[in-house]
């Protein structure tokens, strides 16, 4: 078995280049086929009926008029007399119908009775949930340099006059309240599948992020086995952790096609995307934060909550990542997760990560707002504590994400820049931390006798640029052009490959495919070997050809090669097991972005001017998709900074902006400029390859709310700094 | 007047004429379910059509295609359901994504808020059209400036510059800036758009 390892830094011909994606021109031309887009011969359209309330008991349901629906083959419930429903949007009815103008005309004449209880949805009222009895201790820990004595008896009053010694000690204490509301996935293309039955197998082309792990769901449900059952999904619209299960619908289509024996496509209206199929946890918190006279934090004492959904044990944002990246000396921190009327959440891009820095890097930057020091040089006092022992990749991120910023010439001390009319300018910047080792994953890689080379992963292309990636790998270690390999994913029949969630898809699919290609350039190298009379060890393959390195009369070109195999092709297996120590891939990351913000005071309006982001990941594969995940992470960022938030109605529980239209999003003018800057010293490319899809989204929603603080001299304290928590904040910043 | 459920009247006698010049945004939230659908022709005449299905032909793409829709029927369910032109893509039902953006004699519209009826003798242009061999120089760019991450608001985007650039061959950023804001993308290629533009703007094609 070959010794695996990437090619000697420097040596790589494709590595760390940047190719353009392989599907991007079926993506650019409309000819990539998405879930949504599979149309099968006679297939019916199925939509279901979200219920409007978002607390209540279903005190009858009736679908028999549906079925009297011009068009409509069949009206199902979903949920039956006396069932609580917890949220609004939650599925009570399906109907499938010829057409789509049928499957609501259809929807419309379902009939539901409906017992309406109470109704709580303010995450962010702490005590009007705990009147409520609507809270949940979500956990804590404490950490304190000096130990209590023998002779205390309770330690909690004791930890209580030590903090409050600490921060008595403190040169500066700063005390605040700060927050980021839900937001949702909003995936462009919503969840669902197209179904398919032949010979009593299912084909399910499912709009996933998860091809190799949904067909047992499936097959579970509907009473037969997995091997049963193909899931397919060649390119997904979206998903950022929400598609993850083949979910209830998924399987009610698959039903409603066998029991019709027709294709039926169900996929959500945008409104129960919204509401049902995906929320990242909002998160509140209270914090007095001790520093020194230069800015270093000494102690943190801090109580946050949030929401997840109805519970019955909800949370919050997670305490243990509570306060983000930096661990000071001394802190306390307990969480209260709190049951609202809401949807459950889903895994969202970073999980915990991007609220958590933006609830408490921010309170770090007031530290440096109250002594009046430069921020950079308060986050870069503090970095002794950050708790990944990546101190010094953050000092060298900083310094390189400062020159990209010109901030040092641009800084000014918080609400103390010049104003050009109404509007002020201010800089911002925040740090993140991510793990992205790779997920297990299975390869089968064959090269055929004429050359041909391609290779099976039951893998999914998120928007990462998976195909290219493992294209990219395996062109690599055969010397090939990136065109030579045929890269085939997107169906569970395929060898299992893991679920792309938590940057674990790059580091994966290369691992399984580099070992495989490996293991066969062995084989064939012993071939080629013994038809050139050299020593197999000697041989390289590069530029099409399996040459003896130096020596290029002795070589022969790639399908010279592979014709040595006879007549059959050679089918090498590639394997990885997550958590496996390989040169191939490692793990955790930092990563430093800076924030550039024009506010306007009149209006509340924050406008970016400039953002850049700083980011080590390891080995890049491909420096153009690569890029590209942090340009979008950043504007991704930007629109939870800014922009997104799921808003509730108190009184009814109604998620009443679950339109596009209304659920407020960045668009192309709203971005700035933006600058992506690898961190790429030669220990990165040793360290192999780590997942880059998360670690970019977490700091844009502290950069950019420092920054703002840095423009106005005013904290705004929740995010998204809509214009009227700026204007709120400015008001009560006067009134103060 | 050949084999539809249709009949002709003059617009003096119809008095939702008004109403319906309006936006297709509107024409569509007036379809109902079995109600007839009032669509004003090119002779200044308005057509009642339905409530049954009718068949009509559409120009898309540079071919005739007979369809059959019904009043409420919309150009982006004909196109998918129909034709398996997927290109445009249904992200939401009033046009605010632009992701279901297609050129209707040399106008971008979204689809989905454009009912089939309304579409009769004009000049259908699809993402599809500007894909084949030699794709045309937007989408080259989008490949070349990876402005496409998931890829389901691409297609959207994408005819959305054509028809920008068609009118505006010499844009600058600032102008790419501000007029190209229809389109919603949730992964965040905007970036990546907007250099895209400029490429194709640098390129001269226009495709």
């Amino acid at each position: 078995m070959a010794e695996y390892k990437w090619p000697e830094q420097g040596s790589a011909s494709l590595l760390g280049t940047t190719a353009s994606r392989i599907d991007g021109p079926a993506k650019s031309t409309g000819a990539a086929k998405y879930s949504y887009d599979i149309n099968v011969p006679g297939m019916l359209i199925a939509r279901l009926l979200g219920c409007p309330h978002a607390h209540c008991r279903i005190k009858s349901i009736d679908t028999s008029a549906a079925e009297k629906v011009r068009g409509v083959v069949t009206a199902r419930p979903l949920k039956e007399v006396g069932n609580e429903i917890r949220w609004q949007g939650d599925l009570l009815a399906v109907v499938a119908a010829e057409n789509e103008g049928a499957a609501r005309e259809g929807l419309a004449a379902v009939k539901v009775e409906y017992e309406l209880l109470d109704v709580f949805v303010k995450d962010e009222d702490v005590e009007a949930a705990e009147a409520a009895g609507r809270t949940n201790d979500a956990g804590g820990n404490t950490k304190l340099e000096n130990e209590p004595g023998d002779d205390v008896d309770d330690e909690e009053a004791w930890e209580d006059e030590e903090i409050a010694r600490l921060l008595g000690e403190s040169d500066v204490v700063v005390e605040g309240r700060y927050g980021i509301h839900a937001i949702t996935h909003m995936c462009l293309e919503p969840h669902g599948s197209t179904c398919e039955w032949q010979d009593g197998k299912l084909t399910a082309h499912l709009s996933t992020q998860n091809v190799s792990g949904t067909a047992a769901q499936f097959a579970g449900p509907l009473e037969i086995t997995a091997d049963d059952v193909t899931v397919h999904c060649d390119y997904v619209g979206g998903g950022f952790g929400s598609k993850f299960a083949a979910d209830s619908w998924g399987v009610v289509c698959a039903q409603i096609a066998k029991d019709t024996g027709r294709g039926v496509k169900l996929m959500l209206d945008r409104d129960l995307e919204l509401k049902h199929a995906g929320n990242r946890p909002s998160g509140f918190i209270d914090v007095k934060i001790g520093a020194d006279k230069d800015g270093v934090v000494k102690v943190w004492d801090s109580h946050h909550w949030g929401t997840n959904g109805p519970g019955p044990r909800p949370g919050t944002v997670s305490q243990g990542v509570i306060p983000y990246v930096f661990d000071p000396p001394n802190r306390r921190r307990r969480a209260t997760g709190i049951a609202t009327d809401t949807a459950p959440q889903r895994a969202w891009r970073a999980p915990n990560h991007p609220q958590a820095c933006a609830i408490t890097q921010t309170a770090y930057d007031d530290v440096a707002a109250k002594l009046g020091i430069d921020s950079y040089e308060v986050f870069k006092r503090n970095l002794p504590s950050v708790s990944n022992g990546k101190a010094d990749v953050y000092a060298a991120e900083m310094e390189i994400a400062a020159r990209l910023m010109d901030w040092k010439s641009k800084w000014h001390p918080h609400g103390k820049g010049g104003a050009d009319g109404s509007v002020v300018t201010g800089l911002g910047m925040a740090l993140h931390t991510w793990g992205g080792g790779g997920h297990a994953s299975n390869c089968l890689l064959k090269i055929h006798p004429d050359g041909g080379v391609e290779t099976f992963l039951g893998s999914q292309d998120l928007g990462t640029g998976t195909r290219t990636v493992i294209g990219m790998v395996v062109a690599e270690t055969f010397g090939l052009p990136l065109a030579a390999v045929h890269v085939n994913i997107g169906s569970s029949k395929y060898p299992n490959s893991g679920p792309s969630g938590g940057s674990t898809t790059v580091g994966g699919v290369s691992e399984s495919n580099r070992r495989a290609a490996q293991d066969a350039l062995e084989q064939i190298n012993a071939k080629v070997a013994e038809k050139l009379g050299v020593d197999a060890s000697t041989l390289v393959a590069k530029e099409g050809r399996i040459a003896v390195a130096g020596d290029t009369d002795k070589s022969m070109s790639w399908a010279d090669a592979c014709s040595l195999l006879g007549m059959q092709p050679l089918e090498v297996q590639g394997s990885f097991n997550r958590g496996d120590q390989s040169p191939l891939s490692s793990s955790q990351v930092g990563g430093v972005q800076m924030a550039e913000v024009a506010v306007d005071r009149e209006t509340g309006v924050v406008r970016m001017k400039k953002f850049v982001a700083v980011q080590d990941i390891g080995l890049i594969i491909n420096r153009k998709t690569a890029a590209s995940q942090i340009y979008g992470a950043a504007i991704m960022g930007i629109a939870y900074a800014l922009f997104e938030e799921r808003i509730m109605d108190a009184q009814t529980g109604a998620f009443v902006n679950a339109e596009i239209a209304d659920y407020k999003l960045p668009r192309l003018g709203d971005v700035g400029e933006i600058v992506v800057e690898f961190y790429e010293p030669s220990s990165e490319y040793n360290r192999g390859v780590v997942g880059l899809g998360e670690p970019p989204v977490i700091s844009p929603g502290a950069a950019i709310s420092n920054a703002v603080s840095n423009a106005l001299g005013v904290r705004v304290p929740v995010l998204p700094m809509t214009p009227k928590r700026v204007l709120d904040a400015l008001q009560k910043a006067r009134t103060a | 007047m050949k084999d539809r459920s249709l009949s002709s009247r003059s617009k003096s006698n119809f008095n939702r004429r008004d109403f319906l010049k309006g936006s297709g945004a509107a024409a569509a939230a007036t379809a109902l379910a079995g109600a007839p659908v009032a669509v004003e022709a090119a002779d200044d005449t308005v057509r009642v059509f339905g409530p049954e299905a009718v068949k009509l032909t559409l120009h898309v793409n540079g071919a005739q295609h007979a369809v059959t829709v019904e009043p409420r029927t919309t150009l982006l369910e004909v196109l998918r359901y129909q034709l398996d032109l997927t290109g445009a893509k249904p992200v939401c039902g009033d046009g605010s994504s632009g992701a279901s953006t297609v050129i209707i004699d040399d106008k971008p519209v979204t689809a989905t808020s454009t009912l089939a009826l309304q579409c009769e003798g004009k000049k259908i242009r699809t993402v599809e059209s500007l894909g084949g061999e030699r794709p045309d120089a937007v989408p080259a760019a989008f490949v070349e400036a990876d402005a496409q991450q998931c890829g389901f608001c691409t297609p959207g985007f994408v005819v959305a510059v054509r028809a920008f650039l068609d009118k505006n061959p010499s844009a600058t950023e600032s102008q790419i800036r501000e007029g190209l804001n229809g389109n919603l993308c949730r992964c965040g290629t905007y970036a990546n758009v907007i250099q895209a533009a400029l490429a194709v703007v640098k390129g001269g094609s226009r495709g």
